[in-house]
């Protein structure tokens, strides 16, 4: 399984599951959800944090972050 | 009428919260957290409701210690805030996220207006809402659409407000209960059930045709390029100071100038006595050393304000949250460091937007190190002292290196206590950055007004009054000494000065006997046993205890007591402190003393309105006091260190 850090500029990809932490809930609550198709949109120069497109919207978010959320290929689905 | 604004960040709600109530605001506090409480007053015809404005929050449940404040005052009807209706702003370009929040305030079954904003960004990105099917799903809400930013809306948002009736008993989930604060998995599950429904219910309303590259994507592609995101923040923070450094003294010293006439006048015209000396020379001058602050304030703020509002702000902490993670604080601490450097004042009230209550925090507590425009005055004039003027490796001049080296110390330090600061301060809260970027806009000239206006006046009466207060006691003790022993060295002088003493000179003369005896002399002469060490006599002791009103009356102090007019000759006052001897013939001011000086003002907190600001920022005199006991600890071991090694 593959967490959304790993994913590179450009790809999309669907949400499989959340990790459990302190941060679950907010991610929830920010629409990071089970289902929930996003793109990599690009990352900062140092590469962390990284910027993610979800509905049309633009979130930030750290890799350490990102790792909570678990994602897979769209192309993979089949 | 008392009005709930709630909605999520970057929705426009402070946009429509200036567009109902205008200039009509007012900031209080909520109890117990340390975010603003904005109320303001919106006129209708017949009557004047009351507008809170809330923080923004995705949730109604709170993620932050300052969220907390939405659910304390939502769950709880015997709240003194607990309002009749809610205005819930919603971003028509993302309904789904913004519907989270909206469904759970429809729940709590207040009558409630949803205003859908932002209607045009959801055109641009081919979104698509269709208000009747929205109206159908939330029976009971009152749905109106604006376009704030162009100021759109206004008057159906009113019209809304006006008709708000009783409730009916419609929810979007039945018998939903609001769940504890700490009870974490049921929210979880009540936020996984709203976004199943609100995602059926979606598929109905919202129509997204061909998705379209925005244009805020091809902008961020230069933006948070690796080398380009760079250069062009720095190239507009040098645009930003220099407009700083070179417009904000022309107001300032227009200030300076105006409340020196004043005093002056008045004191010729009222007659002579302590009302009139309390009234010229203690609160006049009081006054003037809170305005003079303003121009800082309001052009710094102006920018900040023009950076966040066209959302290049949150790619700043984009870029530049790698580097300050490492030091416990988030890209948003960037900002209010810098801004320091102009002045600590308006650095420490724009560490506002840090969400993260322990980042904020030492934010706060580290921005005074960075080295502020009020001590170049105290730099330039000790550089000149004790600091040759040559060259070091054939071109570098050295007084330029010292200089720059006093930045450095300031900035250096300012990072490494907030490291150590990290360690120190606990809390229950896990930092974290997840943070919307808004797409990019025009700044409405309106909102960057409105805020300086705010800002300013906060500063004004909430600071003002304490600044205030410093400085008529920080006057009197100047100005008093124990009976009778003014008069004697008054009296003193007299009979030493000769006959050749110009009028000016013995003026000078007896300024400077006035202040030695005065109580803040005593207290210089007091502390000199504690500050011997550092290679200080009594007269840098009295102007330590002076500059605590602002760093720069150093100099001030130092002319006065070495009988030169202040601000007209430095280089006598250079001279006279050169020649300046110690008891064993040795002069006070050498290498060793006066770069100890230089470092002690680096660390220092010698200043009383940046104490008043942090006091009002952090809601309590606890950090304040804080600061000034580690800061003047480390003041003194910097420079004490300094000392040793140089003599």
């Amino acid at each position: 399984m593959q967490t959304l850090n790993q994913i590179s500029n450009g790809q999309s990809v669907l949400i499989k599951a959340v990790s459990n932490s302190e941060l679950k809930i907010k991610l929830i609550e920010l629409g990071l959800i089970e289902g929930q198709v996003l793109s990599v949109l690009f990352r900062a120069p140092l590469g962390d944090p990284m910027a993610i497109d979800i509905d049309g919207s633009v979130l930030s978010l750290r890799l350490s972050e990102a790792e909570l959320i678990q994602v897979d290929h769209l192309t993979s689905l089949g | 009428m008392k009005i709930a604004l709630l909605g999520n960040p970057n929705t426009g709600k402070s946009t429509i919260f200036n567009l109902l109530t205008g200039l009509k605001q007012h900031v209080g506090n909520f109890p117990g957290v340390t975010v603003d409480k904005k109320t303001g007053i919106l006129k209708t015809e017949d009557r004047s409701i009351e507008v809170v404005d809330f923080p923004g929050t995705y949730s109604i449940y709170p993620r932050s210690k300052d969220e907390e404040v939405v659910y304390n005052v939502l769950s709880n009807p015997a709240d003194q805030n607990y309002p009749d209706a809610l205005l819930v702003i919603v971003d028509a370009s993302n309904l789904r996220r913004n519907l989270l929040l909206f469904t759970q305030m429809y729940d709590l079954g207040l009558p409630i207006v949803l205003v859908l904003n932002m209607t045009d960004i959801a055109e641009r990105k081919n979104k698509s809402v269709n208000i009747e099917k929205l109206k159908e799903k939330f029976p009971d809400a009152i749905i109106v659409t604006s376009n704030a930013r162009v100021g759109l809306g206004k008057n159906r948002i009113i019209e809304a407000i006006e008709s708000i009736g009783t409730r009916k008993e419609n929810r979007f989930i039945e018998s939903s209960i609001l769940k504890e604060k700490e009870d974490f998995l049921g929210q979880e599950e009540e936020a996984k059930e709203r976004f199943r429904k609100i995602d059926l219910l979606l598929t109905d309303i919202v129509i997204v045709n061909e998705k379209v590259e925005s244009k805020s994507n091809k902008i961020d592609r230069v933006l948070v390029h690796p080398v380009f995101g760079f250069l062009i923040f720095g190239l507009i923070l040098i645009t930003i100071f220099q407009f700083i450094f070179t417009f904000a003294t022309i107001p300032m010293d227009f200030i300076d100038g105006a409340f020196g006439y004043l005093s002056a006048n008045l004191d010729s015209l009222l007659p002579a006595g302590e009302l009139t000396n309390l009234l010229c020379q203690g609160i006049i001058p009081g006054i003037g050393g809170v305005v003079i602050f303003i121009p800082q304030i309001a052009l710094l703020f102006f920018f900040i304000a023009l950076l966040e509002e066209s959302g290049y702000l949150s790619r700043v902490v984009f870029i530049m949250d790698r580097l300050m993670r490492p030091l416990g604080l988030n890209g948003k601490s960037v900002v209010p460091l810098l801004s320091s450097v102009a002045c600590a004042i308006p650095g420490i009230m724009s560490a506002r937007t840090i969400s993260d209550w322990k980042e904020r925090t030492i934010t706060i507590l580290v921005a005074p190190l960075m080295s502020c425009s009020a001590r170049i005055p105290v730099y330039t004039i000790l550089i000149a002292l004790v600091i040759p003027n040559e060259r070091v490796f054939g071109f570098v001049n050295l007084q330029g290196l010292v200089l720059f080296g006093l930045y450095a110390l300031g900035t250096i330090s300012a990072l490494v206590i907030a490291l150590i600061l990290k360690k120190i301060i606990k809390t229950k809260e896990k930092g974290f950055l997840l943070l919307e970027m808004p797409s990019y806009k025009n700044p409405q000239f309106k909102n960057v007004g409105i805020l300086v206006f705010e800002k300013v006046k906060v500063f004004i009466f909430d600071a003002g009054k304490i600044i205030l207060a410093i400085s008529i006691i920080l006057w009197a003790l100047a100005s008093y000494g124990p009976s009778g022993r003014m008069q004697m060295a008054e009296q003193n002088v007299m009979k030493m000065s000769s006959s050749e003493l110009s009028v000016d000179e013995k003026d000078q003369l007896l300024a400077s006997a006035r202040l030695e005896n005065s109580y803040i002399g005593i207290m210089g002469k007091s502390i000199e046993p504690v500050i011997k060490p550092l290679g200080y006599d009594w007269k840098i002791g009295i102007s330590l205890i002076t500059s605590f009103a602002a760093r720069e009356v150093f100099v001030g102090s130092m002319a006065t007591i070495f009988a030169v007019k202040d601000g007209i000759d430095e280089s006598t006052l250079i001279e006279k402190m050169r020649k300046e001897l110690k008891a064993d013939g040795t002069p006070v001011f050498t290498l060793a003393s006066g770069a100890s000086l230089m470092v002690f003002y680096v660390f220092a907190m010698q200043c009383m309105a940046t104490l008043a600001v942090v006091k009002r920022e952090t809601k309590s005199w606890k950090w304040p006091l804080i600061q000034v006991v580690y800061m003047g600890a480390l003041a003194y071991f910097a420079a004490w260190i300094t000392f040793i090694i140089l003599s």
